[in-house]
């Protein structure tokens, strides 16, 4: 049924392309956070949809990015340099899931979770108190945007970011569902299903999991660039545990395991997150509510509920994959 | 006949429990190996040592001619170890297909092509079908798993592990919980298994013991009791003892 | 010289909090496979409790009493309102909900007591210090000290010598298994929980006049506890004894000394110790 799939990304692509021409200012920005947040979340789901990996230290690669990218930028380039700052920061980001990754992958499912969120709360106290560097508690402001002027294109204009944006993220999400549709994809799924299995089967599933965590880091790293670019500062939230979990209520509202959830989870946070803020400072309570309703209520994601509904609507299709 | 298999003084201990006491025995090429015993005697605990599950507080294993004690699971598999699981161990979400793919793919280096789409892989497929149909499961392999009986789940278990081609299988207790014509016709699969393939095997049924047996061993309490051909085994005085009330 | 006992002491003191919270979290832990998110921010709602009641009576011990009771009286709500329903879906199910609770008491804490840091004045027979040679000892230091030693005997009791603390020792999850033998599993589990929750609550007030109250402090602690019981190993209190006075040590020294790079220290010392035993120090073999 790959011509149907092929066909609903088509729509969806043609939406995004032209949601900017009926959309105000703010809410095209609205739509800008929603993509960002969205290879975000779809970064997460490699780890816990298809690998069985829960993180809570996903913010990690998000910030360390971020940071990467904001010192470079403000303080080294004076500037994007031909966007060097944000690959300095995916690489950034690479880096600390190959380092990470060393320590973490051996232990046992808590303590994996556990020693992640410790680690990504540690850069954050890091770069809390190291004022000189990252400018602890008020974090770093005056980030530019790339000059793209030679395609026509200004960044510091809303529309033209959202196209900016919207570029990487058709590049990430098409490269994301590569990997998860991809041979080595089918051994995240078995690692997911059957860790020993797998071990007795000949895989080094050390290795794969390794290999996940990096990719996984890599998209992550590039949503904190692009977000750093829209804000224009970095702060210690970036690396922060709320963050993270952010993250990964997107990847479960959503629907874990499906790509597509997770960056509909993402939208459906950012609408709410932005809507309660106009109403009240007190997001958290919500937040935290959702977190709870969520795993009571829905614990398998809003995608796999559309995905029933259209079932019994007779819209049935195949999944694509074994 | 070489040696393919020697284990000397093999023990483990949990905290104060000596699950495994100093066992030592050998196995050559191509011998098919009953271990029998009572329930907690070690058997499953010594076939996770053999495959690398877990490692063991003292002893030494030899395998394919080297010293795999502390060797990972994953690479005795690739020496050629196989192995199914007392307790179904497969893919549960998966599909009777995806689940056989995952075995004929972990040889190759397609399982780190991060690009190329699993369906882009055609003679894994081609391998693949050629293992569901020589079961006769070619009909079932868009079910998930998990959505299989349990006779059929227990068979899929030996077919993923023998569509390997391992050169020494252990098999813990695989006809666990199948009925009788299903238990027999496993049996037969183990019996025409090639002459190259050794066969560790553990069981309760007596009966299969017998027709699959060259040799047998007897763990108690962690420790060796007997080792020898099923006859002499079985006028062991104190395996008699052992047995004795616990019909099989 | 009087500069490393005072930090000695300082780290101690801190070890003592930190014990008490990363005891609770190792035990349900161990128990339940609850890595419980909250309980940072039931120190710090234990906490304020006591800030309110100790303004309200001046007295201290009723404080204390405030926070252990409302704080194990939340936790066994939570747990058996909610928790305990979600168990089969595994981990995940389990830090999402802690955490939403860590967020929802967090936030209320400052809706309620305001974002301004507050502390709880220390009850007036523990106001003095004593002096050895040119070394000053605060009393309310030592006490809590002691009141370390008194937890740390309280908790050694309950898992070595009652029938509740076997169950907790072997790790047993089976209902049917323990039901055999007489014992009810699912009340091991809330007694688990609502224990290391009161000693949570308990925590934040004893904490209150040396350690403070403010909005993240909910966090600061839980990192801290997390960082105790990933190195002492689940389920292991003396992991978490151990973990607690090492890490309360490091805290005190690495403050003082290298105040930018305490947590890196904390990190490095995390790493190292995973590098040798993937599960903490007394935790099961990797």
């Amino acid at each position: 049924m790959m011509g149907f799939l092929y066909l609903r990304m088509a729509m969806v692509t043609a939406l995004l392309a032209v949601c900017p021409l009926f959309l105000s200012s703010f809410y095209t920005g609205l739509m800008i956070l929603m993509l960002i947040f969205a290879i975000f979340a779809m970064s997460l789901d490699i780890l816990q949809g298809f690998t069985g990996l829960t993180s809570l230290g996903h913010a990690a690669f998000w910030g360390t990015s971020a940071y990467i990218m904001g010192i470079l930028n403000v303080k080294v380039f004076k500037g994007c340099y031909y966007g060097a700052d944000l690959i300095a920061g995916v690489l950034s980001a690479a880096v600390v899931a190959s380092i990470l990754g060393l320590i973490v992958l051996r232990s046992r499912e808590i303590y994996f979770l556990m020693i992640l969120l410790a680690s990504s709360m540690m850069l954050w106290g890091i770069a809390f108190k190291w004022r000189s560097l990252t400018g602890g508690d008020d974090g770093l402001p005056g980030i530019s945007r790339p000059d793209l002027s030679l395609i026509g294109l200004d960044l510091g204009r809303t529309t033209h970011y959202y196209y900016f944006v919207l570029f990487f993220f058709i590049v990430s999400a098409i490269l994301m569902y590569l990997v998860v549709h991809s041979s080595f994809g089918h051994t995240l799924l078995g690692i997911r299903e059957g860790e020993t299995r797998m071990r007795s089967l000949g895989y080094n599933v050390w290795l794969q999991k390794y290999i996940a965590f990096i990719v996984s880091a890599i998209f992550a790293g590039l949503a904190g660039g692009l977000i750093t670019y829209y804000n224009g500062f970095v702060n210690p939230s970036d690396l922060h545990l709320v963050t993270s979990a952010e993250a990964l209520i997107m990847v479960i509202l959503g629907g874990a395991g499906t790509l597509i959830g997770p960056a509909i989870g993402a939208g459906i946070i950012i609408l709410i997150k932005n809507i309660v803020s106009g109403y009240t400072e007190h997001w958290m309570i919500i937040l935290g509510a959702i977190y709870i309703l969520t795993v009571i209520f829905a614990p398998q994601g809003v995608y796999h509920l559309f995905e029933q509904w259209l079932r019994k609507e007779g819209l049935v299709w195949k999944r694509s994959s074994p | 006949m070489e040696t393919l298999l020697a284990v000397k003084n093999l023990s483990i201990h949990f905290g104060g429990l000596r699950a495994l006491d100093d066992v030592c025995f050998s196995v050559t090429a191509g011998e098919r190996l009953a271990i029998i015993g009572p329930n907690g005697a070690g058997k499953t605990t010594l076939f996770q040592l053999l495959s690398g599950m877990l490692f063991p507080s003292s002893g030494k294993i030899f395998a394919f001619g080297r010293d795999i004690t502390r060797l990972s699971a994953h690479r005795r598999a690739i020496l050629g170890m196989g192995r199914t699981f007392q307790v179904t161990n497969l893919f549960p979400k998966l599909t009777v297909l995806g689940n056989v793919l995952l075995a004929v793919e972990a040889a190759g280096a397609a399982k780190f092509n991060l690009l190329r789409p699993l369906s882009s892989y055609k003679p894994l497929f081609v391998q693949a079908e050629g293992i569901l149909k020589q079961w006769g499961i070619w009909d079932r392999r868009d079910i998930p798993v998990r959505s299989l009986s349990y006779g059929e789940q227990r068979q899929l278990e030996i077919i993923l592990t023998l569509s390997q081609n391992r050169s020494l299988l252990l098999l813990d207790e695989p006809t666990c919980g199948l009925s009788p014509e299903e238990a027999k016709s496993l049996v037969s699969i183990i019996r025409s298994l090639p002459r190259d393939v050794t066969v560790l095997l553990i069981d309760h049924d007596i009966d299969v013991i017998f027709e699959v047996a060259e040799k047998v061993m007897v763990l108690h309490l962690g420790r060796v009791l007997a080792f020898g051909s099923p006859d002499e085994v079985k006028r062991n005085e104190q395996v008699q003892k052992i047995y004795m009330g616990t019909q099989s | 010289m009087a500069f490393f006992i005072t930090q000695t002491i300082n780290g101690i003191v801190f070890g003592v909090l930190l014990f008490i919270l990363a005891a609770g979290l190792t035990l349900m832990l161990g128990t339940m496979r609850i890595v419980n998110l909250a309980h940072g921010s039931y120190y710090l709602l234990g906490g304020y409790i006591g800030f309110s009641i100790a303004k309200e009576t001046n007295n201290f011990f009723l404080a204390c009493l405030g926070g252990l009771f409302a704080i194990g009286i939340l936790g066994m709500g939570t747990y058996k309102a909610i928790l305990s329903k979600h168990f089969a879906r595994g981990v995940l199910s389990q830090v999402l909900i802690t955490f939403g609770m860590f967020l929802i008491i967090t936030d209320l804490c400052r809706w309620i007591w305001g974002g301004i840091p507050l502390a709880i004045p220390r009850p007036e027979l523990l106001q003095g210090s004593i002096s050895i040679s040119n070394i000053v000892l605060p009393a309310y230091r030592l006490a809590v000290i002691l009141i370390g030693v008194m937890i740390t005997v309280f908790l050694w009791w309950f898992h070595e010598r009652t029938k509740y603390g076997a169950i907790v020792r072997a790790g047993v999850d089976d209902e049917e298994m323990t039901q055999s033998i007489g014992i009810n599993i699912s009340l091991v589990k809330t007694l688990v929980f609502s224990i290391g929750a009161l000693l949570a609550g308990f925590a934040g007030v004893v904490g209150g006049p040396y350690v403070g109250l403010y909005t993240g402090l909910g966090m600061d602690i839980l990192l801290l506890a997390l960082v105790v019981v990933i190195i002492g190993g689940m389920g292991s209190l003396w992991g978490a004894l151990i973990g607690a006075l090492f890490i309360g040590l490091l805290d005190s020294f690495g403050k003082s000394l290298l105040p930018e790079f305490s947590l890196f220290t904390m990190f490095a010392a995390m790493v190292i110790v995973l590098a040798i035993k993937p599960n903490g120090l007394f935790g099961a073999r990797g």
